[in-house]
């Protein structure tokens, strides 16, 4: 374990690096990062079902992309004000969150992501359908930002800002007794059990904290990106957010932070000499689990035989 | 024609074709445990084989024996070559068939393109069947018979037969299996390619009615994932009334409230899974 001052101090040059993107680098690179960004807290946010609570999700795509499309509805349709907008969506991605956690925490292991990515498809299926309010294979476009956020650069802060109380928020959730319990979950659910924790409820508070952050995530997208169509909520959004947390070392929470910046500057390259950035993404999946289901992460610090350690996640 | 009675053929068609489907996703996933998340890439690649072959020869009856061999073959490297590294490792397993199903779909992309296509049909499957008042197509009633005749071959397949005893021995434990000197190994790579097969068996069918497009697979993906957790895991009986639970709610959905037919499918699932976690038919691993 890392001392708190030590701690601090990387986090603090951490932040003062990132702060430093939109002078070194502006332009393109800057809203690169910014995407990176908030991916890192869609990855975190998986990470606090897939490496503390032992429940690995295939729906945070979908509850991501809600935020997204009510933040988008509700100013390009109903000339909503943006704020509100960012409340409303964060709202709705935690209610879809909920009813998520209600129906699959009484499920684990394989059927816990069986039943997850069949939620997340009926979310795909609805905005896919509901052509009246979604648009359909169209989706949904405009500007939804604020005029004082309309550079990039600006932008960029207002995301780093929000992405570090996030991950600051996840991290007091994860190290907090709730989240101790979450592990034991992970680690022993009958002893749990018999210790007297109500395991369905832990269960169920952790998968609504955690699609609480992904909402955060999906409305900071709305921000960015001013565009949402059902591929926004496709299952290939929640598999490259899974691949993100997994890349960084699930059970690390901060490694989905390297996670995202990986795979959004690997997507990045791959997309300017190929289209095919879909294949070399399950590609991708299929070598991470065969060579390094630990996390890329954690193998380069295993074959460097440091001592810190990811969490094994259970039973894979 | 009475309409309902046109709805309710048609969702019953349409769970012959789930059927045949779920059944192999059901059978792999019963007896070696593996959540093959690849099933519904396989199932929209022994579409795009029916395709081939059928412009090839113009045999229809060629064009689906092929999907289903091919893709057979297919199962049997994927197998063989991928699942063997993660082997034991549920998640693992499902994880990777997961970015197996994108890529493959990526590759159907590159080779199809984004078009739709249809497997032609032959000349005796085309137009409507009549009977008095009704009328109803042919090619539909063809897709129902065989999914009435897989689910007996299958049937006598794993009740009848030693390799069935083999399987349903498998399913319930391997290991002993294995102990009593049979190689498991290739009663599982068997099952494998069988439920791969019944995936391309079941593109070749679909191709057909319900046309190929490059989402096709993550639809009957999802479809057939709603049938086993209804159904229960392994259960042939289960995936049969699952698919007529899912077809039935699709189709009445569909007819009903189009904008959400989904939610009318998964709804009664989410019900049953309040107070059945494991499914209709499921037995605790």
């Amino acid at each position: 374990m890392m001392t708190p001052a030590r701690r601090f101090a990387y986090s603090l040059a951490g932040l003062v690096a990132l702060a430093a993107v939109p002078t070194l680098f502006p332009g393109y690179h800057t809203s690169l990062a910014t995407e990176m960004l908030i991916f890192a807290v869609l990855a975190m946010s998986i990470d606090i079902l897939a490496g503390y609570a032992g429940r690995t999700p295939l729906c945070h795509g979908a509850i991501f992309g809600v935020a997204t499309y009510v933040v988008l509805y509700y100013v390009t349709v109903e000339q909503g004000n943006p704020w509100v907008a960012v409340g409303l969506g964060i709202l709705a991605a935690t209610l879809t969150a909920v009813v998520f956690a209600l129906l699959a925490i009484r499920t684990s292991g394989v059927y816990f992501l069986l039943l997850t990515l069949a939620l997340g498809m009926v979310v795909w299926g609805v905005c896919n359908r509901w052509t009246s309010v979604t648009g359909g294979e169209n989706g949904l476009r405009g500007t939804v930002r604020p005029e004082w956020l309309a550079d990039q650069a600006d932008l960029y802060y207002f995301v780093l800002a929000a992405t570090s109380a996030a991950a600051l928020g996840m991290w007091r959730f994860v190290n907090s007794p709730f989240g101790l319990t979450l592990r034991g979950i992970r680690e022993s659910e009958p002893r749990m059990r018999t210790l007297g924790y109500n395991v369905p409820l832990h269960l169920f508070i952790g998968f609504v904290v955690s699609g609480f952050f992904a909402g955060v995530a999906g409305a900071l997208y709305a921000f960015f990106n001013s565009f949402v169509s059902p591929s926004t909520v496709a299952l290939a959004q929640s598999v490259e957010g899974l691949l993100m947390a997994i890349v960084g070392g699930v059970g690390t929470l901060f490694g989905g932070l390297v996670g995202a910046f990986l795979i959004i500057a690997l997507e990045n390259v791959v997309s300017s000499w190929t289209e095919r950035w879909s294949m070399v993404l399950g590609l991708m999946f299929v070598f991470t689990m065969i060579f390094a289901p630990e996390g890329v992460l954690g193998k380069v610090r295993a074959v460097l035989g440091r001592r810190a350690r990811p969490i094994p996640p259970r039973n894979s | 024609m009475n309409m309902t009675l046109f709805q309710i053929l048609n969702g019953l068609t349409f769970a012959a074709l789930l059927f045949v489907v779920a059944s192999g996703f059901t059978l792999i996933f019963g007896l070696m445990r593996i959540v093959n998340l690849a099933h519904g890439a396989l199932y929209l690649l022994g579409g795009y084989f029916a395709l081939a072959v059928a412009t090839k020869t113009g045999s229809f009856t060629l064009a689906v024996l092929g999907a289903a061999a091919g893709i057979a073959v297919v199962g049997f490297i994927i197998d063989r070559a991928l699942l063997v590294f993660v082997k034991g490792f549920d998640l693992r397993q499902v994880l990777l068939t997961l970015g197996l199903a994108l890529a493959m779909n990526d590759l159907a992309l590159v080779i199809w393109g984004g078009d739709t296509f249809s497997v032609p049909t032959p000349e005796w499957l085309r137009g409507p069947l009549r009977y008095g008042e009704m009328a109803y197509p042919k090619y539909r009633l063809f897709v129902l018979a065989v999914g009435i005749a897989v689910f007996a071959g299958l049937w006598l397949l794993l009740n009848r037969t030693r390799l069935g005893a083999l399987i349903r021995a498998g399913v319930d434990d391997a290991e002993i299996v294995d102990a009593m000197g049979v190689d498991i190994k290739r009663v599982f790579v068997f099952t494998f390619m069988l439920g791969a097969a019944l995936a391309g068996l079941g593109g070749a069918l679909g191709g057909a009615f319900l046309s190929l497009y490059p989402t096709a697979d993550s639809e009957i993906l999802v479809f057939s994932l709603a049938v086993v957790i209804i159904g229960g895991r392994g259960s042939l009986a289960g995936a049969a009334i699952g698919s007529l639970l899912v077809a039935m709610l699709a189709n009445f959905g569909q007819v009903w409230f189009p904008e959400l037919a989904y939610f009318v499918i998964f709804g009664p699932m989410a019900l049953l899974l309040a107070f059945r976690p494991l499914g209709l038919f499921g037995k605790a691993a």
